[in-house]
């Protein structure tokens, strides 16, 4: 399991290498890339803030939740932090395992339980203003 | 005693510092030191309904009854991994 909080670029090849199995025929990779616009509005970057050391153990609490639930081999994730422009990766995860269907099952869950359970938070930067963005509040962390 | 707070995105800008630390009565809670520092940062009080509440990187209740050295973070409704849906 590889977990990655980094104000550094994100290149998929070192995590796809990491979850690379002999026994596993899928492996699926997620990429959430920062996009230009956002309910209208023209974005020019993103920032992201992140508490890091509780961040790193939720991700892991995540990829351990998708370990117990579907015959997955190996999982990586990372994710961004500080200025991202357009175009570039906030969020890596990639998943391996034996058939694609659990593959790509796991890997939607960890993405979807990142958003609800994961102290990392974006503020968005307009033409004409900046706003941090506010997920909605999940009842049971 | 004292509690570190650490504070993250919108509210760290309304703090205008990532990180405080603060002396904290005996028993006190982690939603009752919240309030204290909304009367001294009016504009938390409007996260007061959607915050949630760490404890050494921990999500805790809010009556949690803070320790001396405990590091609290108010996490407000997080928002990583890529846009909305």
């Amino acid at each position: 399991m590889l977990i990655e909080i980094t104000a550094e670029p994100l290149a998929p090849e070192p995590f796809l290498q990491h979850v690379r199995r002999d026994d596993s025929g899928a492996v699926a990779l997620f990429l959430g890339v920062v996009r230009n616009e956002s309910l209208g509005r023209r974005v020019l970057c993103l920032e992201y803030d992140a508490y890091p050391e509780m961040a790193e153990r939720k991700l892991r609490e995540v990829a351990e939740e998708a370990v117990a639930r579907w015959p997955i081999s190996e999982v990586a994730i990372a994710h961004r932090t500080g200025r991202l422009e357009i175009g570039e990766t906030s969020l890596l995860v990639a998943v391996s395992s034996p058939h694609r269907h659990d593959a790509f099952a796991a890997c939607h869950h960890i993405v979807n339980r990142i958003k609800e359970i994961v102290p990392i938070w974006k503020k968005e930067v307009w033409e004409d203003g900046e706003a941090w963005i506010e997920g909605e509040p999940v009842g049971e962390k | 005693m004292k509690a570190t707070v650490k504070f993250f995105a919108a509210l760290r800008e309304m703090i205008g510092a990532r990180e405080l630390t603060l002396e904290v009565t005996d028993g006190q809670t982690v939603v009752g030191l919240f309030r204290e520092l909304c009367a001294r940062y009016p504009r938390l009080a409007d996260y007061d309904s959607v915050l949630f509440y760490s404890v050494n990187a921990e999500y805790v209740s809010p009556d949690y009854a803070l320790k001396d050295g405990d590091e609290v973070a108010f996490i407000p409704p997080v928002s990583g991994g890529s846009g909305a849906d």
